[in-house]
């Protein structure tokens, strides 16, 4: 029995081990964080957009804003191609589709993040500077919000799709016999039949998507320019939180603070991405159990 | 009533409208998602094919392959495999035990199932660049520099929610008529866990190994300060190590248009390996069950 006893401790340590490096990493980052939040004060960190590590100005606010800019282009252009796409899949698709389908969406979410960025500067780069920034009298490189904002809504695509199909076919059928025999048409019963029942898993299922993007760091900081200037429009460069980490993390450089600010840009980064996808996942749970 | 019956009448084809309106937003959304993986696949592919040459994978960078010179990216296929499977396999083994004991000694909702299954979800959800910096940061604390092993830990710690969910999934779904079958035989839990329901669920098992892989194999945020970089085949699990996303990242950095060439390359010879990492997975799934108890 003694045996027993060892395997149950060894197999109960395992388990824990996910709780304690949640803990461990975010200890150690506000940790590291500290010297500079108790230097400087926490709203000059976040909304000072002076950033001069050389003189010791450590504004976040541009980085900030170039990741939300980024995220909410990329949300505003994949979210309803996803939605409608789980429509397509879950409504009407034909089963052979679907089989032809499924495979290609397990592709996309596969796809190494250095690929979509890879396939952002050989054709969304090009095409943003030589065709659509000069429709708005814009001329640039193309290494751009709106670039970056192309390349993370494809990439967040098949996230979103495969949680909301999967949402949309756990609507009961009757229900949408019933409005069919109502005289509904198909439009109708899916709007406000299906997609009603399912609105807070398809919201969830964006809030999901929302959130991987926020954190997506290769293939962003590929197209997206890396200047850090508060950004004015869609085509002007940024430099999102994830992309400044990548670039100067490994470097340590010995200037009095820097190290520190960088970790604060992760704490931050890790903090807003886990109230993201908190959020949604507790909601999915909630919506699971109660289903 | 006439007049209720009149602009019924005028309303179906409105009606009519709008849902073919709808359908045809569906499909061509459908349509466009499809038509953007070919796109995706048909750049890469094009773009590669000029460089993809044999010695693209059986050749370590030579003098001046920076400078467009002869070599290959063995470095990087070498060194990823290296990576991925040691990172995997230090995933899996913490992972196993804890799922285990997840869904053998205890209850099933109690609270401390909840909070564990709660904090797997969240580390999915932390980005691999913020994985990186913890790395770093034990790297800094344990004096190793980047090197394959700190690669290897990051990684894992990158994988262990993906793998532990997937594995949590699949033993959760194994029938409790078999788990207490084995019981009333006398079986203790841990018999049961690796002689019953490990069997049962090694299908699911696999899958989710080879999951974890993938992602392993893709990811390059978190090997960026952890795993370093070399042009030379990594033999010790403390020296720096080459990986695949950062040989195309690398590359295409480079101001020759030869070694660019050689960055499409590198990303369809990725691109293959993700590909035949799913292909497998999907021949697994089909193969595997046969031999399941339903």
């Amino acid at each position: 029995m003694k045996k027993e006893k060892v395997r149950r401790l060894i197999s109960a340590s395992a388990m824990l081990f996910p709780l304690l490096l949640t803990v461990a990493i975010l200890t150690s980052l506000v940790l590291k964080a500290l010297p500079i939040i108790s230097l400087k004060s926490l709203p000059t960190l976040i909304f000072s957009s002076a950033w001069q590590p050389q003189k010791g100005h450590f504004g976040l606010w541009p980085f900030i804003l170039g990741t939300l800019w980024v995220t909410i282009t990329a949300f505003i252009l994949a979210a309803p191609v996803a939605i409608f796409t789980s429509i397509y899949l879950a409504e009407y698709a034909p089963g052979k589709l679907k089989k032809i389908l499924a495979p290609g969406l397990d592709l996309l979410a596969g796809l190494p993040s250095v690929i979509y960025g890879l396939w952002g500067i050989l054709l969304i780069v090009p095409f943003i500077s030589k065709y659509l920034a000069p429709l708005f009298s814009s001329y640039g490189s193309g290494y751009s919000i709106l670039a970056a904002g192309i390349v993370l809504a494809v990439m967040i695509l098949p996230t979103i799709i495969n949680i909301s199909v999967e949402v949309l076919n756990s609507v009961p059928t009757e229900l949408k016999e019933a409005a069919l025999a109502l005289g509904a048409t198909k439009f109708e019963v899916i709007y406000y039949v299906a997609m009603k029942k399912a609105r807070p898993g398809l919201i969830a299922a964006c809030a999901l998507g929302l959130s991987r993007a926020f954190g997506e760091t290769i293939a962003v900081m590929m197209v997206v320019g890396n200047v850090p200037e508060v950004p004015h429009t869609l085509f002007s460069p940024a430099y999102p939180l994830p992309a400044l980490l990548a670039n100067n993390y490994g470097e340590m450089l010995s200037i009095p603070g820097y190290d520190s600010i960088l970790n604060f840009a992760a704490l931050l980064l890790l903090l807003i991405v886990l109230i993201f996808s908190l959020m949604s996942r507790l909601y999915l749970n909630r919506l699971k159990r109660r289903s | 009533m006439d007049t209720a019956w009149e602009k019924a009448k005028f309303k179906r084809p409105k009606r009519k409208i709008i849902d073919s309106l709808f359908r045809l937003a569906a499909f061509s959304s459908a349509v466009l998602v499809v038509v953007i993986l070919t796109l995706i696949l048909m750049t890469i592919l094009i773009r590669s094919l000029p460089a993809l040459k044999l010695s693209m994978i059986i050749r370590t960078p030579g003098t001046g392959y920076y400078l467009g010179h002869e070599g290959g990216i063995l470095n990087a296929i070498v060194g990823s495999l290296e990576l991925i499977s040691g990172a995997t396999l230090i995933a899996f083994i913490i992972a196993l035990p804890g799922v285990i004991y997840l869904n053998t000694y205890l209850k099933k909702n109690s609270p401390f199932s909840e909070a564990v299954r709660f904090s797997l979800d969240v580390l999915w959800g932390i980005p691999s660049i913020v994985y990186g910096v913890f790395g770093f940061l034990l790297m800094l604390a344990w004096h190793l520099r980047a090197s394959l092993l700190a690669g290897m830990v990051t990684v894992a710690l990158v994988e262990l929610p993906i793998l532990s969910r997937a594995m949590d999934e699949t033993i959760r779904m194994v029938p409790s008529e078999i788990k207490e079958a084995a019981y009333s035989l006398g079986a203790s839990r841990w018999q049961t866990a690796i002689r019953v329901i490990l069997r049962q669920a090694f299908p699911g098992i696999i899958t989710a190994v080879l999951i974890a892989l993938g992602r392993g194999l893709g990811d390059a945020a978190s090997v960026l300060f952890t795993a370093g970089y070399t042009d030379r085949l990594t033999t010790s699990l403390f020296q720096p190590v080459a990986t695949l996303p950062l040989a195309i990242f690398f590359q295409l950095n480079s101001p020759y248009p030869e070694v660019q060439q050689r960055a499409y390359a590198s990303a369809a010879i990725l691109t293959f390996l993700i590909l035949l990492i799913s292909l497998v997975i999907r021949f697994f799934s089909r193969k595997l069950s046969r031999h399941k108890i339903k």
